[in-house]
């Protein structure tokens, strides 16, 4: 996955940059099945899809270019000064990761509670579905607000008949 | 230690939107950076030896995965497709403004 990702940045061509992408959201969708999401990977593998043929809708529209790295001291300066930021995020988030509980055993505040009792208050059988649409149904409303907001977005950006100067 | 695994991933995503010049580059790495947190998010409510939050008739389960997370994620997941397609979208317009994807052309052309 992290070859995939790193595949994606790298690769000169954008059309072979974006199926990279979608190696690394494949895998992710497969790593949720691992995880006990089976909702999330069917989700994400939907999502991906789209998003996939969202760019490359675009890169056909475009160009398939990557625009070429010139050789500048000011890119070089760029490039060493983010690998040494990436390596104090790295210490830094080592030292958080020790506050998170530990992996496979979570701290079941909220969610215990839900575990017991959500299969009796809501009727779905799927426990995930009644925490989105039932038991936090104006997270989903505000969900469903951004997206709203972003499709609107698109359509204004995207229209062809614009204000005559 | 497993969390290093989303962290490394954010990370790679990080250094293409930082150092990339191309703005569908920039795009993909935005998205790469979202499916490393949805992956952190899904690892912090994963339980060992645990099923699936769904009930199913006649088996009665005592652990579960964590629910929480995964409601959570499952919303940011549909919220980044669509600031994926807003973000192609600007890019287009940006493309049939000024000929080029290279951000650096587009902070010179003025107008």
């Amino acid at each position: 996955m992290i070859l995939g990702a790193i595949l994606a940045i790298w690769l000169p061509n954008l059309m072979a940059a974006i199926i990279s992408m979608g190696i690394v959201g494949y895998s992710l969708a497969l790593s949720f099945m691992f995880l006990g999401a089976p909702d999330l990977a069917i989700v994400q593998i939907i999502v991906e899809t789209m998003s996939l043929i969202i760019l490359i809708a675009a890169i056909i529209k475009t160009t398939e270019k990557d625009t070429p790295d010139e050789k500048k001291l000011s890119r070089a300066v760029l490039y060493i000064g983010s690998t040494a930021f990436f390596v104090v995020f790295l210490l830094m988030s080592i030292k958080v990761f020790y506050q998170l509980p530990p992996f496979g055993n979570p701290a079941l505040r909220m969610a215990s509670d839900y575990i017991a009792s959500g299969f009796e208050k809501t009727g779905a059988p799927n426990l995930v579905a009644a925490v989105i649409l039932n038991l936090r149904g104006y997270d989903t409303l505000g969900e469903v607000t951004v997206l709203f907001a972003a499709v609107v977005g698109l359509v204004v950006v995207l229209r062809k008949t614009g204000r005559k100067r | 230690m497993v969390y290093i695994l989303p962290i490394i991933l954010f990370l790679v995503g990080l250094f293409g939107v930082l150092v990339k010049r191309n703005l569908i580059k920039i795009i993909i790495s935005v998205s790469i950076m979202d499916y490393a947190l949805f992956l952190l998010l899904a690892m912090i409510g994963y339980r060992s030896e645990a099923m699936p939050p769904i009930e199913v008739k006649g088996i009665e389960y005592v652990k579960f995965v964590d629910p929480l997370p995964q409601a959570l994620v499952l919303t940011a997941i549909v919220i980044g497709l669509a600031t994926t397609a807003l973000l192609v979208g600007i890019a287009i317009r940006i493309y049939q403004k000024y000929g080029t994807f290279d951000i650096e052309k587009i902070r010179k052309l003025k107008g």
